[in-house]
Parts: structure tokens; sequence; C-alpha cells
């Protein structure tokens, strides 16, 4: 499957056209996506319209600045672009309309991209494997009876069928990585406050950040550079001089949180894993065990500080401006009726939990000390920071499971251990193919996930690149 | 969690709950409770328990309109649930004697 970089190669040297490349995914989404559902709506007659604009600008050699011009991409459900419906895969916006392009979509058009369409996720990104879309699961492309994982799910399970060559997702607390580890593709949470949140249906505010799913760690970088940047839209971005500069070396020093990872943890993973702790070593980069004993927390933190936001955010579905509205004798009826009708199982259950920590008499025990948790964990982090350059531990601790297998809400919880933190503490993290276990005779990919310093993305792209990348070309 | 408590947390939250909803949401939101909890088993001194703020704060731009008049009142219209010309419609909140 092509990456990024070679479609525009192609484009250059005039081999391929992006009218072409449109008509070949829009093929492959017709021939595929019946059986895997990774789309909620295809954009065909503009994307054909676009390409074609592509395509006399690469004939005309009439372009400058647009790294992605002609490059499809698919975009997950609850990024906002302009004029096309918005679901955040939710009945209650199911006939949404958004009105304005979120800035990421915006840096995106400008530097050229296509958008082929929107893809399936779990409700308003609540969930870790796409079964929670009030529109129907999506099927893991590897192996159509398992998940793609989630929440960004039909974001990963289109690239991984070759439905399109990169998407963009969502990531609150391992919605990029964790799809693109059951995938086998590469997925990227940025910094917090790196790229932009306007235009993105929040979740959790102090969580969310906005990443790329694709082939090669090269092609991440680039979606990454178009994406990010200082927003007057979104008061938490940062600038170039926020953190401290965060260097690229020529090897580096990986710190293995072990004590972390021995509960839990699939065998086959783990086995996986040392062999890509021993393929670091051989490729002269260093390895050191690392203590973190906080991180074993994250997760319960995670899930005070999450629905707390999320009860928050989610009051502005009420029926009243947009979205769905219920019948009802008098307003509170309004209000209670439509979200009822128009919000799903899991959205309700993390508003009620929200509104449990958040409840008077219970701050002080859940989010406040959840707050605490979070502040040492950075400390924590900080501090291991100082002897090592990169983290590195399995982006998930199973391979993909079975459509229906997590029935029960908190063992879908804990698959969420490793990539929790991540979000909690606002670092920046990238999850990439460390080899395949097999299940039922069936090779299904597994990730393994670095973990940077705050503003570390470089270093994040470059540790890949050399690792990852350089495998792929061997291949 | 009795269902009575789940019942008070929905009507906090605005969602009307079937009473199969109360029953499930009780009992899986107690497991859930349960879980999360451990954070309370964390030590905390003086300092942690200062208010956090990001590392940018209070960061404004000019209030100044950016956009032309009427640019998006018929697309948010369009959006609306119940409308009177150029207005949204709501229920009446105030019931005369």
């Amino acid at each position: 499957m092509k990456t990024i970089s070679q479609l525009v190669a192609g484009f250059v040297a005039g081999t391929y056209t992006p009218t072409q490349a449109v008509a070949d995914y829009l093929q492959t989404i017709k021939q595929r996506d019946p059986e895997i559902h990774a789309f909620l709506a295809t954009y065909q007659a503009e994307a054909v319209a676009c390409a074609e604009a592509a395509t006399a600008a690469y004939a005309a050699d009439t372009y400058t600045d647009q790294p992605l011009l002609g490059v499809p991409l698919a975009i997950k459900n609850n990024i906002l672009i302009k004029d096309h419906v918005a679901t955040g895969a939710s009945k209650i916006l199911e006939h949404y309309t958004a009105i304005y392009d979120a800035t990421i979509i915006e840096r995106l058009r400008a530097a050229g991209a296509i958008f082929i369409g929107s893809t399936n996720m779990d409700e308003f990104a609540m969930g870790g494997s796409t079964e929670n879309s009030a529109f129907g699961p999506t099927q893991n492309p590897h192996d159509l009876s398992r998940v793609p994982g989630g929440s960004s799910g039909g974001s990963a399970a289109a690239v991984a069928a070759g439905m399109a060559p990169a998407a963009i997702g969502t990531d609150t607390g391992g919605s990029v990585r964790q799809p693109a580890s059951y995938c086998g593709l590469v997925g990227h949470k940025p910094t917090y406050g790196a790229v932009s949140r306007y235009g993105l249906m929040a979740m959790g505010s102090s969580l969310d950040q906005a990443g790329p799913l694709t082939h090669s760690v090269a092609d991440a970088k680039l979606l990454h550079d178009v994406m990010s940047g200082l927003d007057p839209m979104d008061g938490t971005t940062i600038a170039t001089d926020t953190y401290p500069k965060v260097l690229t070396k020529a090897t580096y020093t990986f710190g293995v949180p072990r004590s972390f990872m021995a509960d839990g943890v699939d065998p086959d993973v783990l086995e996986a894993f040392d062999q890509h702790i021993a393929s670091l070593e051989a490729a002269g980069h260093t390895v050191v065990d690392i203590e973190l004993p906080l991180f074993e927390q994250g997760l319960a933190a995670y899930y005070i500080v999450m629905p707390a936001e999320v009860s928050s955010n989610l009051a502005r579905y009420d029926g009243i401006r947009y979205g769905h509205s219920a019948d009802g004798k008098d307003l509170l009826e309004v209000y209670e009726q439509s979200r009822a009708q128009g919000l799903g199982a899991e959205v309700k259950r993390r508003i009620l939990l929200g509104t449990h920590v958040l409840s008077s008499g219970y701050y002080d025990a859940y989010y406040g000390k959840a707050e605490i948790v979070r502040r040492k964990m950075r400390q924590e982090l900080a501090q291991a920071f100082t002897t090592v350059d990169l983290i590195v531990m399995p982006t998930a601790p199973t391979p993909a499971f079975k459509q229906g297998e997590q029935a029960d809400p908190l063992s879908m919880y804990r698959q969420d251990i490793f990539t929790v933190p991540v979000n909690l503490t606002g670092v920046p993290a990238i999850s990439f193919p460390m080899g395949t276990v097999e299940r039922e005779g069936t090779p299904l990919p597994v990730g393994v996930q670095y973990i940077a310093p705050h503003a570390g993305d470089e270093r994040l792209f470059d540790a890949g690149v050399k690792i990852y990348d350089t495998s792929l070309s061997t291949k | 969690m009795k269902p009575e408590a789940v019942a008070h947390l929905a009507s906090l939250a605005r969602i009307q709950l079937t009473e199969q909803e109360l029953d499930t949401y009780g009992s899986e939101l107690s497991q859930i409770v349960a879980y999360v909890s451990t954070v309370s088993d964390i030590a905390a001194d003086e300092a942690d328990t200062a208010p956090l703020v990001g590392v940018r704060y209070n960061v404004l731009r000019p209030d100044e309109v950016t956009n032309a008049p009427d640019q998006f009142t018929a697309d948010i219209l369009r959006e609306m649930p119940k409308t009177q010309g150029r207005a949204m419609a709501v229920k009446k909140i105030m019931q005369a004697k």
C-alpha cells in the first residue's frame, strides 16, 4: 500500500495523478467497505472535482507550498468539515451539518489535501472498539470478526484496508494509538497543545488531541507539521518556545517500565516487545529499566478526570440549539427526553459517572485526588526523562479482540492502561507496529509505543523513522 | 449504587432513564466507582493541592467582530430544531397563574 510520500512522488513525476488516486481509493471503498464499514459517508463528487484541480495544478506546475496536494484523507466524524454532516457517531447529531471548518481541516485543505470521506468511531470518541457507534460497528481488516480498536476505529480500518493512504483521528486516552496498534499502522498523539482543538467535538478538554494514522512515521510527521502550531481560536495551543527544546540524537536511551508491564499483558505481546527491545540494542540504542510507580494509578485517575470533563462538555447536547430535539410538556422534559433518545449507553454511563465524581461532597475525594495523581505523574515522568530520552512499552496489552468480547465496561477500560498516562501528563507518544501475534491462524499486528518529553514530537518522529521506516524499506 | 441514587444523578445530568437502566447503571457504576476510588490512597501535602493551571493560561485575543453581518446566520438557523423568523423558538419557562 502506498504512503503519502510515494503518492506525492508519483504526482510530481507525472507517473500517477490525484484523479487516478481518488478513483482508485473510491474503487477500493466500493469493494471493501460493505464488509468493513469504516466510512459513515464518502464525498465522492467533491473529491473527484478536487482531484481534477490538483491534477491540473501538477500538470501546469502551478503549485507552491502544498505538501499534500492531491492526497486523499479520511477524517474522523468528530472533526468539523464545513457543509458536511458531523455526527460524532451519535444519534443526537445524526442530521447536524458543520457550519465551519476545524482549524486542522482548514490547514490540511490549504496544504492541498482532499477529503474522501468521514469515518466511523465510538460515539463521541468514548470507547476502544468502535462498537459504541450509533451507526453500527467497524470490522478489523486483518480479521473481520475482530474490532479495529477505537475510538478512531473507522480511520484506522480505512487506512489498513487501503481505502485511504492516511486518516486523521482524535486521541483522548489512546484513541489514535490503540487502533493503530490493532490495525498495523503508525498513530501519533501530539504534545497537548501542539494541535488546535478548534472544530473538534470536545470530549475531555484537558486531554484531547488530533493525530494522524498512517503507513509510515514520515507520513505522520508530514501531517503533523501541517496541522500543528499556534491557533488564536484555541488558547491552549503552544508556541515553539513554550517548552524547552527536545533534541534529536543519533542513538537514544530508552527506558522500560518493567514493573508497570508485569500484570495483564498478553504473553505473545510481551514476546514481540522483547524482540523489539533486542532490535533496539542491536541498532546501537541503550535500553535501561525504569520505575514509574504512579503510572499504575493513571487509569483510575483517568476514569475520574475524563468523565468529569465529558459530563460538562456534553451538557451542550440539550435539544435546544442544534441536534435531535424531542418534544416534551415543558423545557425539562425536552432536555431529559432529547438526551435519553439521542445519547448511547456508554455516553450516558460516562455522563453519570462524571456527574457523580463532581457532585458536592465527592469532589475532593475523586476529582481533587485525581488531579493530584496527575500532577505527581508529571513529576515522576520529568524525573524519568532526566535519565532516559524516550520511554518504550506496548501500546495495548493485547492484540485486537473479538467483536462483543469485552462486554463489561471495566474490562474494556483496562485496555487503556498504557495509553492514558500519556494524555493525563500531556506528553507526546507514537505507536507503530512491532510485529504480529497469531490468533486462530491469523497474524494480528501489535504496536509499540514511544513516549517523549513535552514538545518532543520531533524526537518521536526521528526515532520512529530510524527504527520503523527503515525496516519498511528493507521488507 | 441504589436506583434512587442513579435517578438523582440522571436528574442532575438531565437524562431520563428507564427502570432497567437505573438497575444496570447502578451495578456498573458501583464497580467503576470502587475501582477509581483507589486514587484516594495517594498521600498529598499542601503543595499538591494548590490550584493547577496549564502551561498556557489567560490567553486572550482582541474582542473584535471577525465575521460579516449575517455570515453564519442562515447556517445556524438551519440547525435549530425550532425557529421563528431570525430567532430560536423555545418553550415558555414561566407560566402565568
